[in-house]
């Protein structure tokens, strides 16, 4: 069974995010990680492997340098590992999904995942779009997936309970938190990642033009979240306390009771 | 901080840390308190291949070299030395085999080992301690077997090896000279394990008595030949001490650690207690010990990645490294103050951790009679 995972890097999950001079989010000295979810998507990869016997490929869109994801991919146990660069372009979801789709439509594939929505941009499209792109079923948000047959059985998340979506392969699925643990590198993983050159695919080998991955959407500006403010420390008795704290939570929050 | 290390050291590092504090640390307060073994944790240390660090590549292993092992074990001693010295101490006894071994029996070791075992070294005995060469267990040999007699004490990982290197006497006559080296596998019948001590650190680790009852072995399980055993576990000692010396930076690390945590929210008088200097002057004191004592370590570790004897090195690293965690971690304490000895925070378990330092490999004191030997020479 071929197998493969759509994965990116993001910003990890303590980094303190600042602006430029421009207003565009800084990323110097910042340190980045894999996806979280597209971790449990490359997870179920490898598991799906090893019941299969099939072979693992991680995608990632991005600049040449960052190959940290792509790396922890291949120390996981992933066979071999693609990055897109598509230069100096700014990529919205589109274009992003133009491109893998792009790579992938050359390449044998009987299963394709990735996490559900990155945690930086959180836009839970890029996946979605490849499955269209392709004409393949997408099932998104999966938390359990067996495969037989040539079809898969795919467990989701609903209001209230939870759904079986049975769907002949080749097909995306996006993973959900639950799906599984990802699981720590080998030591020796992390040296065959040393040594394992990812394959650099760069827009024109693709035989595109960057007319065609114009974004579709161009962010505006960016604005930091307001830094919490202090909050308020009542002494009293704790009797006394508690019934100023719930005046303050009824008069100044405006708690509706 | 600390040497300069290759971006592969770095990496190795930084997963290994991730694992310890994500997987490992939360578990610690209460394995400690229980005196548990954490098999678990450690069955998911070896499907990293932590097990395997030193078994060489053709044997399956990873075949790292010493100094990428020290940084990988300081790192996990930062967090439980105690996990770290169940993992270290497969490779003492792996030690033995390398030098000692041909390589029917590395192989033999490794594939008991890379699966996911521990080794276990045994040598001290209730009657022999610093004193290794008066041991009195024996192998008789039988035909194409030996049968071993003896009992063992202080065994690390006795309880849960699959496989021992142990030191017997094949020639009471001959004293030290007359000592042997073997590969003795746990399912071979006539082995017992007695109790387990209730020890005051080291509590995720297992130390205990092991009994070897007319438990035969094949010729084949000696390592070298016969009467080469005092210097088979000598040679052994003298790599471990090393080893020794990382897992006390590992403690000491996370002393300070936690104490310049604590010393920067700490308030007395008006201010962080850090900003008192006699306060700084402990916290300096404690980081010019720990860095000395982890360079010290790297030297150790790159004289033996060059196959350069480390006797002398070997035990000035591990007296220094043992006397340093405990100055270390006592000092701690005191930063703490009186929350340092409530075992609702973390300093009071590292001090208890720390002492055993002093002690294993060869006491202090047997290491300052080493180095005197050697300048004495
Ligand atoms: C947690 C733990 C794990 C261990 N793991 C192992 C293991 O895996 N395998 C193994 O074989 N052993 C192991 N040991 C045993 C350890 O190596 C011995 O405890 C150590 O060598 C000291 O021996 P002893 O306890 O008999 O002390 P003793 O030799 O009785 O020493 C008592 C005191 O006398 C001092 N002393 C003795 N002789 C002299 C001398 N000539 N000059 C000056 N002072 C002297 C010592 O320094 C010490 O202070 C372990 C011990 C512990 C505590």
């Amino acid at each position: 069974m071929k197998i493969i995972v759509l994965a990116k890097q993001t910003f990890d999950t303590e980094a303190k995010l600042s602006l430029d001079n421009n207003g565009k989010i800084d990323g110097q000295g910042v340190k980045l990680i894999m996806n979280p979810y597209d971790e449990f998507a490359v997870e179920e990869g490898l598991r799906i492997k090893e019941k299969t016997n099939g072979e693992v490929t991680v995608i990632s869109v991005d600049k040449e340098q960052d190959q940290d994801a792509l790396r922890q991919a291949i120390a996981m146990g992933a066979d071999e590992a693609v990055m897109v660069v598509p230069g100096d372009v700014e990529l919205d979801e589109y274009a992003t999904a133009t491109i893998l789709a792009k790579v992938i439509s050359k390449m044998e594939y009987d299963i394709i995942l990735g996490g559900f929505r990155a945690i930086d941009d959180g836009s839970c499209q890029v996946a979605g779009r490849v499955a269209e792109s392709l004409n393949i079923p997408v099932v998104n948000m999966i938390t359990e997936i067996k495969i037989e047959n040539g079809k898969a059985q795919a467990t989701r998340d609903i209001e209230g309970g939870s759904e079986v979506i049975e769907v002949k392969l080749p097909a995306v699925f996006t993973a959900q938190k639950g799906l599984n643990e990802p699981r720590y590198p080998s030591m020796k993983g992390i040296m065959k990642a040393r040594k394992k050159p990812v394959k650099i695919i760069r827009l024109g080998e693709l035989g595109l033009v960057e007319d065609q991955i114009a974004a579709k959407v161009k962010p505006v500006s960016y604005t930091l979240a307001e830094p919490r403010k202090a909050g308020q420390v009542i002494q009293d008795e704790p009797a006394k306390a508690v019934s100023q704290a719930v005046k303050l939570i009824l008069e100044k929050v405006k708690v509706v009771v | 901080m600390g040497h300069i290390l290759t971006e592969q050291q770095k990496e190795l590092k930084e997963l290994v840390r991730s694992f310890a504090v994500n997987e490992v640390k939360p578990h610690i307060k209460e394995l400690d308190e229980k005196g548990e073994f954490p098999m678990e944790l450690l069955k998911q240390a070896f499907e990293m291949g932590l097990h395997c660090l030193e078994i060489p590549e053709e044997y399956g292993g990873s075949g790292l070299d010493y100094q990428t092992t020290a940084v990988i074990f300081e790192e996990l001693a930062k967090v439980d030395a105690g996990f770290a010295i169940s993992l270290v101490t497969t490779f003492v006894a792996l030690r033995s085999v390398i030098m000692a071994g041909n390589d029917a029996q590395k192989k033999l070791f490794a594939d008991i080992i890379i699966p996911g075992a521990f080794g276990a070294f045994c040598l001290t005995e209730p009657n022999a301690g610093s004193d290794a060469g008066s041991i009195r267990a024996t192998a008789v040999r039988d035909g194409d077997e030996y049968v071993i007699n003896g009992s063992k004490c202080f065994i690390t990982n006795g309880s849960v090896a699959d496989v021992f290197v142990v030191f017997a006497s094949t020639d009471r006559s001959k004293g030290v000279k007359g000592l042997s080296a073997f590969i003795v596998e746990r399912s071979r019948e006539g082995i017992s394990v007695g109790k387990h001590e209730d020890k005051m650190g080291l509590r995720l680790s297992n130390t205990c008595d092991v009994a070897f009852s007319d438990v035969r072995v094949p010729v084949s399980h000696r390592l070298g030949e016969e009467g080469t055993g005092f210097t088979t576990a000598m040679n052994t000692l003298n790599i471990s001490r090393a080893f020794v010396g990382t897992l006390a930076v590992g403690i000491c690390q996370a002393a300070i650690d936690e104490c310049v945590k604590y010393a920067k929210e700490r308030v007395q008088f008006g201010k962080p207690i850090i900003e008192f200097q006699a306060v700084q002057m402990i916290l300096a004191d404690m980081e010019i010990q720990t860095e000395a004592a982890r360079q010290l370590v790297h030297h150790s570790m790159v004289l033996m990645d060059q196959g350069k004897p480390v006797v002398k090195e070997g035990s000035i690293t591990k007296c220094f490294c043992g006397d340093t965690v405990v100055r270390v971690t006592t000092d701690a304490v005191q930063i703490f103050g009186g929350y340092g000895v409530s075992k609702e925070y973390p300093v009071e378990k590292l001090m208890r951790d720390s002492k055993v330092f002093q002690i294993f490999e060869g006491t202090n004191q047997i290491q300052r009679l080493v180095i005197a030997k050697e300048l004495a020479k």
